[in-house]
C-alpha cells in the first residue's frame, strides 16, 4: 500500500488519537478506491492521497472541533522571521531529547502542525504541499513561516525551564 | 539590520526552493556571511528536530492487515464489480509505487538503514562480549555504573533495581553507533550474556520502529523501543521471554 506508514503517522498528527487515526487512514483508503476515476495520472498520486486524508479529516468530529477553535487563516499581513541572534533552540535542540519537540508540535494549531509535518517529515515541494492542502504557494510559505516561529515559540518556555 | 533582507529567504533556501541561480547566490552569501550561516544551522538543526519528532506513530501489523483485506477485493462480488476494483486497487499500487519512485527510494534506504543498524548492534554485542575486557566499569551496583556514565555521554538514563529479578549487572561501557555516543550495559542471566544499548534517537540516521522484537536476519534475539528520546536495544543468545524481560524492567525504570 502506497504511503501507509507515512500516511498513517500523519493521521495521528492530525487526530492525536490513534483509533482515530486508524479510522482516518481505512478511510482515505476506501476514498482512494472510489474516486480512482478523478484521480489525473500525470498529476501527483502523493499530493492527492494526501489531500483525501486531510479533507476526511477536516470534515470529521476532531477535525471539524480542531479547526473551528482556531483561525485559519492568518496569511493576511505578512511577517517576517525575526533575524535570529540568539540561539535557545538550537541549544535546547542540543541538549534535550525529541519529546519538548514533540510536545511543542502537538501544542500548534492543526493548520501550523500539518504544514510543517507536511515540509519536514513528508519532504513535500512548497507546490506539493500547496496542492495537498489547496492554498496558493504563497499561502503555503507565509503558512509554514509563521508555523516555525509558533513553534519556536513554543519552545522558548522549555528553554527557561532548561 | 545586518543581512535582513537574505534572513527573510532563509527558511526558503534551505526548503530548496529558490531558483536555482538564486540558489547559488544563496549558497556564496551563507558561506561567507558568519551570521546567516549561523542562523542557518539553527533553522536547520529545528529542521531535523521536526523531522525526527515527526515520525512519531507506526501502524500496527494488526491494522495493516485490516487495511490490506479492507482494500481487497471481496471474492462474493460480482464479477464486473470484482473487477473494477481489483483493476482500481492495482493502479493504485502502480501508481503509488511508481510516481513516488522518490518515496520508494527512501523507503527502501529506511530499510536498508534499520538492517544496518540492527547488524551493528549484533557485531558491537558480539566483538565486546568476545573482549578480553568486555566492560570498562566493573560493577554489579547501578549506583556505580549510572555515575560512570556521566561527561562520557550526552545523556542520562536509569538502570533498573535487579533484586527479585534473575537478572545480575556485570558492568558497562561507552560504545559508538553512527558516530554517536552511547552506553553499553552487560547483564548476566543463568549463564547468558545480554547487551543493552541507549543512544539519544535524534542521533541515529535510521528510521527505526517505535518498538521491534526480533528483526528477523539477526540470529539473536533483539528488542528496541524508544523512550524519553532515547533509543534502546536488548540483544542476546537469552531466550526472547528473557530479553523481554530484561527490556521490561528497563521501561519500568524510565
Amino acid at each position: 500500500m502506497p504511503h501507509f506508514e507515512r500516511l498513517y503517522n500523519f493521521a495521528c498528527w492530525l487526530t492525536q488519537d490513534r483509533q482515530e487515526a486508524e479510522d482516518l487512514v481505512q478511510e482515505t483508503y476506501v476514498k482512494a478506491l472510489k474516486g480512482f476515476p478523478s484521480f489525473q495520472p500525470d498529476t501527483n498520486f502523493r499530493a492527492w492521497i494526501y489531500k483525501i486524508l486531510r479533507n476526511t479529516f477536516l470534515t470529521s468530529r476532531t477535525g471539524l472541533k480542531a479547526t473551528a477553535t482556531v483561525p485559519l487563516d492568518l496569511e493576511g499581513e505578512e511577517e517576517i522571521l525575526p533575524a535570529v541572534k540568539e540561539t535557545p533552540e538550537s541549544i535546547l535542540l542540543q541538549r534535550s531529547d525529541g519529546q519538548l519537540v514533540q510536545q511543542a508540535l502537538e501544542q500548534l494549531p492543526v493548520a501550523y502542525r500539518e504544514v510543517l509535518l507536511l515540509c519536514e517529515v513528508e519532504e513535500m515541494s512548497y507546490q506539493e504541499i500547496a496542492v495537498t492542502l489547496a492554498i496558493p504557494m504563497g499561502t503555503v510559505m507565509s503558512r509554514l513561516s509563521r508555523a516555525r516561529k509558533a513553534l519556536r515559540n513554543g519552545l522558548r518556555p522549555q528553554f527557561k525551564k532548561g | 539590520m545586518v543581512c535582513e533582507s537574505w534572513k527573510a529567504k532563509l527558511d526558503t533556501y534551505l526548503d530548496g526552493e529558490l531558483p536555482e541561480q538564486e540558489m547559488r547566490t544563496f549558497d556564496a552569501h551563507v558561506r561567507g556571511c558568519p551570521s546567516c550561516s549561523a542562523d542557518a544551522l539553527t533553522r536547520v538543526q529545528m529542521k531535523r528536530a521536526i523531522q525526527v519528532a515527526g515520525k512519531r506513530f507506526v501502524p500496527t501489523t494488526d491494522f495493516r492487515r485490516r487495511i490490506e483485506l479492507s482494500i481487497t477485493p471481496k471474492p462474493q462480488r460480482s464479477f464486473r464489480l470484482g473487477w473494477m476494483l481489483a483493476s482500481a486497487t492495482a493502479v493504485i499500487l502502480v501508481v503509488g509505487a511508481t510516481t513516488s519512485t522518490y518515496m520508494g527510494n527512501r523507503s527502501g534506504r529506511d530499510q536498508a538503514s534499520r538492517d544496518h543498524v540492527y547488524s551493528e548492534i549484533a557485531d558491537l554485542h558480539v566483538t565486546t562480549l568476545a573482549s578480553s575486557s568486555p566492560v570498562d566499569v566493573i560493577s554489579t551496583d547501578r549506583h556505580t555504573v549510572k555515575p560512570w556514565f556521566q561527561g562520557k555521554i550526552p545523556f542520562a538514563f536509569n538502570l533498573p533495581e535487579l533484586q527479585n529479578s534473575e537478572f545480575s549487572l556485570l558492568g558497562g561501557r561507552m560504545t559508538y553507533l553512527d558516530q554517536t555516543p552511547g552506553a553499553h550495559l552487560i547483564y548476566d542471566v543463568r549463564k547468558h550474556h545480554i547487551s543493552v544499548f541507549v543512544f539519544q534517537e535524534r542521533s541515529l540516521s535510521a528510521r527505526l520502529d517505535e518498538t521491534s522484537l526480533s528483526p528477523k536476519q539477526l540470529p539473536f534475539n533483539m528488542e528496541t523501543w524508544t523512550q524519553g528520546g532515547l533509543r534502546y536495544f536488548v540483544i542476546g543468545d537469552a531466550s526472547a521471554a528473557d530479553i523481554d524481560s530484561l527490556a521490561k524492567l528497563f521501561k519500568a525504570a524510565s
